[in-house]
Formats: C-alpha cells, structure tokens, sequence
C-alpha cells in the first residue's frame, strides 16, 4: 500500500526528415556509392557536408566527391557493444578524414581487435549490401588492405 | 548525378521506467480500493485531487488524506469530434472537468451514460468503476462518470472552479 | 555598467543512483524551499525564476510544468525554462536582473537519469542524419576525445586515474556526491577499459539530482547573505556542431568565454569544474590557465556526482558556497553542454 508505484514507459516517435538540397545529394550519392563532401569558399572540404561554413557562415552547396579511403585520426574502442551501434561485436568508433577531405567523418571501423587500431592507419570503406539513401549505407570502415 | 534524396525516416524511439513518486503512488493505490483520495493543504486549507507533492498555490506538500465522495458537478467540458490515435470510445464523445464533491480543483474524466449533446455544467454524475476483480492501481479502476439523477448543481457551487 | 549580483544560497538533494520515490515536484520542492530559506526569502519577494531540465532526460515532453507547482505560481509568476543544464538558467536569470527592477531571482534545476537509458537519450542530441542513426554514444564520443589527447602528448592514462582517485577522495567530505571513495591509482589502472582508452573510473556516475540557487542584486544580496558570492563575471562560447571539425584536445570555447568572463586574470583559490570524464578535466585547466596550485573540484566535481541539467549549476552553488563560508575569495566556476565539452560557461566569483 505504501509501494511507490513504477511502470515501463515508451516515447517514439516516428519521424521523417527532410533532409534539404546539400544533405540530400550527400545521401544519393552514398547510395550511389560515392562519399562526398562541400568545398567551402576558403577550399576547405568538409565531410560529411555541412550547409554552412562553420568559419564564416557562408553557404555551401558545391559538392565534391573524396575517396572511399583515408586516415584513422582518432578512435575509441566499444568493448561491449551497444545494441543501437552498427556493429554487434567489438569495434571501433574513429573521425575518419578521407582522402580529399579536411575534416574527419564520424563511423565505426570494424578492425577485429583493439590490437589492430591505431591512429594514423589507413581505412577503408565498407558498403552495406543494400543502400538506400542513408548514412547506414556505409555499414562501416575496415582497415585497409584487409 | 542521381535523384537528390528528399526525406528519411528517422525514428525515435526511448525506453523509460518513470515513478509515479510517492504522493501519487498513494491516490492509485487507494483507487484499487474504490477511495478517491484529495490532499489538503496545510496552508490554504484547500483540497486537490489527486494529492500533490506541493500545493500549487503554497509551495507545501498536501499533508492530510482523506476519502471523497465519488460523487461530483460537470463545472466545464468538451466533445471530442476528431478521430485521432488510441481513442477510448468512437466519437463523439465527453470529456469533463469534474469537481468532486469537497475537492478544490477539477478532475478530467470521461462522461457518458448520457448522449454528447445532453451534457451540461451543473450536471451531477457519479463514478463508474470497473467489476471489483479488475481494481487495480490505475485511473482506469474509473470506468467514467455517469449522471446520478440528482437535480443540477447551482452555478453558484461551482463557478469558483471554473 | 553591471549590476552586482551575487549567488546568496545554494541547496541540493543528496545525488543518488536512483531515486525510484520522487517526482518532479518532489524533487524540486525541498530545494527550493531549502533555498529561500537560507536567502531569508520567501517565494512573493522573488522577481524571476527560471529553471533547467531536459525533456528527453524524463521521458515526457513539457515535463518542467509540473515541476511548476514547487513554485506555487500563484499570483502569476515571472518564470522561464531552458532545455539545458540549470547553468544556463542561472545565465539567464542574471540577465534577467540586468534589467535593473527587480532584485532577487531563483534558479534550480532537477534530472532523473535512471529513468531512461542515459546513453541512449543523450544520443538523440547528435546530428540527427550523420550520427544519431549511427547509435555513437556519450561516453564513446568522451573517448575519443580522450584519444585524441592521449596521442598529442597531453597526459597519460595514469594522470587520468589520478583526477579519478582524486575526485572521489575529495567527495568524502561531500556529503551530497554519490560516488565517494578512496581508491589506489596503480588498482585503477589495472581495471579493462571501458569504451577504450576510458575505463569504468574515467567516466561519471548516473546520477539522480536537484538544486537550486538563489540570485540576488546588491545591495539587496548583502540582506540575504552575510557573505555573498558576487558574480564578477560569466559568459559561455559554443563551438560547431560536427565533431570533425573541432580541435578535440583543446577547449577554444572554454578559453573564450573565460576571457570574456575576466578568468583569465588574477588567481582563484578554488575552482568547480564541470568535467564529466576525467580528461576534460586536464583540457579544461589548460583552457583556463589554472595553475596547478588551484584546488580543483572541492566537491569531487561531476566524477563524483553528475545529474544531468544539475551539475552544471550545481558547481556555481559548490564554489559560492564555499567562499560564502570563508574558504576562499576568489572562485571559478564551469559548466559543460553537449558532446565533448562542445558548449561551455565560465563564471568568476568574488566574495568580501
């Protein structure tokens, strides 16, 4: 009777994004199988694109393709993986700067064992079987020359 | 360059096991034993239901419990025309600010037993609950409210409620 | 020129790992009235309030309004609310008296992060097309962070450990932190790595929590304490939002804000960190300039207790507190919002 009373409780939403024209490109061409990111007025490339020169504010919309490969510049190691993460095994999360780029892009890197990664190690780009249109269609990156 | 894409679906979705704290805890048990219970304010003297862990107008907790009548007046309400997600009932149906009798501040609650366009402020309704092995723990022990036959109430009893 | 305002009272509820009691006016109404109490207060002679929550945190959209009947909002108050840590709310609330017409104003701020699953909910403030899909969570992201500054030569595991044995011995003495302990560095070290190179003791508690502060205008803080906490100065800087594109191993809005807030002048005897995860800790003094002479995080810090929305605001209470009892003249103070330090607020205290 005096029992503080508790119940399970869920909130979802089903949201559906309008995604705009530099964000939308960005993911048609990934479901191309092309990673792109936006070249700001100062020349910087930015991936994955954002609308706006972080610096200056500066709208961007002129996309330029960058490589399906590029450099570890830092990472983490998920030694238990969450059930909401794009890998169920251990891995890495790393901001990736791809060639061509000069911002490092946020996913997982599916490297096998913490043993294998390192800072500075090249990684490569893993496509996912089906691609839609989504940031989910690079299922991951795995080290290069795998 | 291919088709831009335009929209993604993008849903949310976040688990939670929320507590009801303890002075709401109480009202729902006590709804599992057919009581309605308010809260009296210390301060103010006035009776809320369910009871609250601050009096809104004092800043104290409502200290005293007491069992009310499950009788009440329909001060102010509504008819519900519009379907929309998980509604109880098809429309058009009544929801209803209810004073019960000796509380301070309306509940919301359903009425029916009467038809949409019948329901007026002043009506006299009275608690519906569920069969007695179906009590528990929940608003839901209230079925509804339906009009107890009694003559309406005067304007007077509950125009400082409104 | 600024008014003088000072911090005139603090009060928190003793941070927990779960509250499973207490809702949101339960939370909130003790340490409001806790609060008035001490500022010799009561609610008709406040000017403005505003208060900090997130929605997300709770579950329920608008979840601050019920929280409104601690204020016991009638007459009518002048009230406001941030989706923030109470930091900002306090941020607001000393523009507020900017103004000039009234004098007094409480802050407070409550967060249940048992309720939900932390890490999930702190996900959804992620860039919603790049990130959240992805599913990276807080204490991935602090990692890498921590990554990053491990590689530049920044410090070293072990210095990390030693913020963590640090802090929870500091919260002994503490009687609201959650996490209070003493723990051997070289054990520390031993432990696995959590989301590597963070393991368990890098990270912050979950923590059940609320506070709130009182905020007074001079000469009227002078009635409310006998040694108020003047607010010398307070600012707060954000940097961009895709993490690829900021310096992880520096705090630029940080030293930023500092600046602005006149932190980095003259010398503090004690300093409240808003630094969730140990090497925070690190990037943030080097910010802020603090010498190594500082007592840093008096309280145990966030390490030792970090409820969501109330850390923040509940280290501008902890600094104001102590130099209100004499143990210093000077304070800093900081609060943290968003991923990796992404958003930060610096306040600079002087007491008499």
């Amino acid at each position: 009777m005096n029992e503080v009373l508790s119940a399970g409780y869920v909130l979802e939403y089903t949201y559906t994004r309008s995604v705009g024209k530099v964000i939308g490109q960005f993911l048609a061409n990934l479901r191309d199988g092309r990673i792109s990111g936006v070249r700001t007025a100062s020349g910087r490339v930015i991936v994955p694109p954002s609308e706006y020169d972080p610096e200056t504010g500066e709208a961007c919309d002129e996309l330029v393709d960058v490589g399906n490969s590029g450099v570890v510049k830092t990472w983490a190691w998920v030694v238990e993986p969450r059930k909401r993460g794009p890998l169920q095994h251990p891995f890495a999360w790393a901001l990736i700067q791809l060639d061509g780029a000069d911002t490092g892009m946020l996913h997982a890197v599916d490297a096998g064992s913490i043993e294998r990664m390192a800072t500075g190690m090249r990684v490569k780009v893993r496509w996912a079987a089906e691609r839609t249109g989504r940031i989910e269609d690079i299922a991951c990156f795995e080290p290069e020359g795998a | 360059m291919s088709e831009p894409i335009k929209v993604v679906p993008m849903p949310v979705r976040l688990e939670y096991t929320v507590t009801a704290g303890r002075t709401y805890s109480r009202y729902l048990h006590a709804l599992a034993q057919k009581r309605i219970i308010g809260g009296r304010c210390p301060s103010c003297t006035k009776v809320y239901v369910p009871p609250r862990g601050s009096c809104p107008t004092c800043g104290v907790p409502t200290g005293e419990e007491l069992a009310l009548p499950h009788s009440a007046t329909v001060t102010t309400f509504c008819v519900v025309n519009i379907p929309f997600g998980a509604m109880p009932f098809r429309p058009p149906y009544v929801v209803a600010a209810l004073l019960l009798d000796g509380a301070d501040l309306p509940i919301l609650h359903l009425v029916r037993g009467i038809e949409a366009d019948q329901v007026r402020m002043g009506l006299r309704v009275r608690a519906v609950w569920v069969p007695d092995g179906e009590l528990a723990p929940t608003v839901e022990s209230i079925r509804w409210f339906e009009p107890s036959g009694e003559p309406d109430a005067a304007y007077e009893t509950y125009e400082a409620h409104l | 020129m600024r008014r003088r305002v000072a911090v005139v009272a603090f009060a928190q509820l003793p941070n927990v790992r779960r509250d499973t009691e207490r809702e949101e006016t339960e939370l909130v109404l003790p340490v409001v009235n806790a609060a008035l109490e001490q500022a010799r207060l009561t609610r008709a002679d406040l000017g403005f309030t505003c208060s900090g929550s997130s929605d997300y945190l709770l579950g329920r959209p608008f979840s601050f309004v019920s929280a409104l009947d601690a204020l016991a909002p009638w007459p009518p108050a002048s009230e406001s609310h941030v989706e923030m840590d109470g930091a900002w709310a306090l941020y607001e609330a000393w523009v507020r008296l900017q103004c000039g017409d009234i004098d007094t104003a409480l802050v407070y701020a409550y967060g249940k992060s048992s309720l939900g699953d932390l890490r999930d909910v702190l996900t959804q403030q992620l860039d919603p097309y790049y990130l959240a899909p992805l599913g990276p969570d807080s204490v991935s992201l602090a990692a890498l962070q921590a990554r990053a500054l491990l590689d530049a030569g920044g410090c070293s595991e072990r210095e990390l450990a030693q913020i963590a044995a640090r802090s929870r011995a500091a919260a002994l003495d503490n009687p609201y932190a959650q996490v209070r302990k003493r723990c051997d560095v070289d054990q520390l070290l031993g432990e696995p790595y959590f989301v590597a190179p963070l393991r368990k003791h890098d990270c912050p508690p979950i923590s059940d929590g609320a506070c709130a502060v009182v905020l007074a205008a001079e000469p009227a803080a002078l009635r409310c304490n006998d040694r108020p906490a003047f607010i010398t100065g307070i600012d707060h800087r954000i940097e961009a939002h895709a993490l690829g594109a900021r310096d992880l191993t520096t705090s630029a809005s940080t030293r930023l804000a500092a600046g602005h807030a006149g932190a980095l002048e003259g010398t503090f005897d004690l300093a409240e960190l808003h630094a969730p995860f140990t090497h925070q800790e690190i990037i943030l003094r080097r910010a802020l300039g603090l010498s190594a002479e500082v007592n840093v995080n008096p309280s145990g810090g966030a390490l030792a207790a970090n409820p969501m929305m109330v850390a923040g605001l509940a280290r501008i209470g902890e600094a104001a507190t102590r130099l209100s009892r004499g143990e210093g003249r000077r304070a800093l103070a900081h609060a943290t919002s968003g991923p990796c330090l992404q958003q930060n607020l610096v306040c600079v205290l002087e007491a008499s």
